[in-house]
């Protein structure tokens, strides 16, 4: 097990390795540059100091490595040239916090609320309650978040005058955006718990089960739940991942210091090192997140443990 | 001899968007203590589906088992158990082993504790003595190590060993009639003959009635007391194991005898195979469903069913064959038709 552990560890170092030269490379293939829109009016000399301060003087290869180095020897990610002063670490630490917040929240309350609306479904196939469930799955798929932040909004501030439109710092500025950032989660869940355990539920062993006199409620309980739930957690690992890194879209329409609104604005000004942060950053958390998962599959799935002399 | 169950007048449909399949249409037999029937007939005649019934592990409103069908277990009326009694007489008093061991057991529970479940359910007893109980019941179906193998999982096991779990699944809480659906289909032919043996030999050991369906016919031939040959969701021939394979007398029999392989046969023959399918279940029957096939049929067989001729006490034949006006046909080995 710790040989496997081990063994994985490395080769997510070397997905990351991947990641951040292909990132960076990519980057450095857009037109323009950080500082191109700032220091075109400037005087040559002056426009000049500014490339060499932050290194853009040199060849992409030369800042590939010293960016590299202050990475491995320090941890350093730089320093966001778009915002001078602010260090991308303390940025991505902050920011990713909130982020958390909301989207820890929604994740927890989307798979609670999904799979139990999934059970549900399951054991009452094509009636009521099933359609419903179905109803709601197919809501949550469909409306964008803009949609249905914006219909939100509408009804329980405009209209009710129960929840803040928008802001952060208090628990109810949670409330919104975690029902937003949760029904995908929510519709996610329901539909495929409903299909595993169908699918479950038409296994052989189902009814072997049943033949040994095992009541309904039992067969359910301790031979559906546990096989049908297994394939969910392979779609966990993806979702962690993005819980810290934010919605870009809701986190705009709650105004809320996530960290979303990173990725796509570091890209716009071409802010080199803050893009290869949060880049780094979610591909850190991604294979870190499908190690636990593969860990944690290995713990409920005993066809996937590894034995301990391998 | 004792009676133990008895089914009547049996007719289980699916319902399907394509119509109504009548899967089980009137079958009626029964099983004393401790013999062993068999079910004989090709895949999609019911013979499954008959099993099942006799558990109710058909799954409604898919599967339906049709007003004025009756399965008496001891006495007590089957059809309409509800769960808790139902719980109770599945396991206890009839179980079930299924084709494919590969997926019969989960996959996620040791198998020591599938053992152990049925063990806590009937017996109500304690995890420490289940397990003990769970341990003898590996022994007993000659699993070597089942102080070790307890906590395996099954996906540990090869399939000869899972269909031995299975076994002793059923057997845990020693039923008076174990039904065993093709127990060896899926398995080698050299762990067939070792789980037919096994079967054989707890037969004698515990006394269970055993139901085998089954469509190999030389397994029938080492192991049942009586067999029940069935096509279309009915009975056409039934009778000791002995009248059905020297005295058989519904050309559907014969066809099946004729197409098992035999070593003694000049080697350059072809082996027989019965030309067309099965009726479509969907559509009504209202004639021999055999007929469409029959290499002897005859007018009569087109238009009506016949009914079951009583040949001995315990051989029954459905077939206008054996109606006196009916011309005479040679049996499968070449005796006259009838008596």
């Amino acid at each position: 097990m710790v040989k496997y552990v081990i063994k994985r560890v490395l080769y997510m170092l070397l997905t990351l390795l991947i990641i951040i030269t292909v990132t960076f490379f990519m980057m450095h293939s857009i037109p323009g540059d950080p500082l191109a829109s700032m220091a075109r009016n400037l005087p040559e000399q002056t426009r000049e100091n500014y490339y060499a301060k932050y290194g853009l003087d040199k060849p992409a290869g030369e800042q590939y490595l010293i960016f590299m180095e202050n990475l491995i020897t320090e941890g350093d990610l730089g320093e966001s040239i778009r915002y001078p002063g602010r260090s991308v670490t303390d940025t991505l630490l902050t920011n990713s916090r909130v982020s958390g917040t909301t989207g820890g929240l929604a994740l927890l309350f989307g798979i609670a609320i999904g799979v139990t609306l999934g059970i549900v479904a399951a054991l009452n196939k094509n009636k009521w309650p099933d359609y419903i469930v179905m109803f709601i799955a197919i809501m949550g798929i469909t409306i964008p978040a803009f949609v249905m932040a914006a219909l939100l909004q509408y009804f329980f501030t405009v209209q009710f005058h129960l929840l803040p439109t928008t802001g952060w710092g208090r628990p109810e500025n949670l409330v919104l955006p975690v029902i937003v950032l949760s029904f995908n989660t929510i519709a996610t869940y329901a539909r495929y718990v409903k299909s595993n355990m169908l699918e479950v539920m038409n296994q052989d062993y189902i009814l072997t089960a049943e033949a040994k006199g095992v009541t309904p409620f039992n067969v359910i309980k301790n031979h559906v739940l546990r096989n049908a739930f297994l394939p969910c957690i392979t779609i966990l690992g993806g979702q962690i991942a993005s819980v810290f890194t934010g919605s870009f879209v809701v986190e705009r329409i709650f105004s809320i210091p996530g960290l979303g609104f990173y990725y796509i604005s570091s890209i716009n000004d071409r802010d080199y090192t803050m893009i290869l942060g949060t880049t780094v950053f979610f591909g850190a958390l991604f294979v870190v997140a499908q190690l636990l998962i593969d860990i944690v599959y290995g713990v409920l799935d005993p066809r996937m443990r590894i034995k301990a002399k391998d | 001899m004792e009676q133990i169950l008895e089914v009547k007048d049996l007719h289980v449909s699916f319902n399907t968007y394509a119509g109504e399949v009548k899967a089980v249409r009137g079958v009626s037999f029964e099983l004393n203590k401790g013999e062993t029937l068999a079910f004989v007939g090709e895949s999609g005649c019911g013979k499954t589906v008959t099993a099942k019934a006799i558990l109710r592990l058909l799954k409604p409103p898919f599967a339906e088992i049709k007003e004025g069908s009756q399965i008496l277990y001891q006495g007590r009326d089957v059809v309409h158990m509800d769960k808790k009694a139902l719980s109770s007489y599945r396991g206890e008093e009839v179980s079930m082993i299924f084709q494919d061991p590969m997926t019969s057991l989960n996959p996620t529970m040791k198998i020591g504790k599938q053992i152990m479940e049925s063990l806590r359910i009937h017996k109500h007893i304690s995890k420490q003595e289940a397990r003990k109980e769970a341990i003898e019941l590996l022994r007993l179906v000659n699993i070597p190590s089942p102080e070790t193998r307890v906590d395996s999982y099954p996906h540990e096991l090869s399939g000869g060993m899972r269909q031995r779990v299975m076994i002793a699944i059923a057997l845990a809480c020693s039923p008076n009639i174990l039904i065993a659906d093709e127990p060896t289909t899926a398995l080698d032919v050299t762990i067939q003959i070792q789980i037919m043996d096994l079967l054989k030999d707890l037969k004698t050991k515990l006394g269970t009635a055993i139901i085998l369906v089954t469509h190999d016919l030389g397994v029938v031939a080492n192991f049942a007391d009586r067999v029940q040959v069935m096509y279309a969701g009915q009975v056409l021939e039934r009778g000791t194991t002995k009248e059905i394979f020297e005295d058989s007398r519904h050309p559907y029999t014969w066809a099946l005898l004729s197409s098992v392989p035999t070593l003694a046969k000049e080697s350059k023959q072809e082996l027989y195979a019965l030309k067309g399918t099965p009726p479509d279940l969907i559509l009504p029957l209202n004639h021999c469903p055999f007929a469409a096939r029959c290499e002897h049929c005859m007018q009569i067989c087109k238009e009506r069913n016949p009914a079951e001729t009583v040949l001995s006490e315990t051989h029954r034949v459905s077939c206008w064959l054996q109606h006196p006006d009916a011309p005479r046909t040679l049996t499968f080995n070449g005796k006259e038709a009838r008596s």
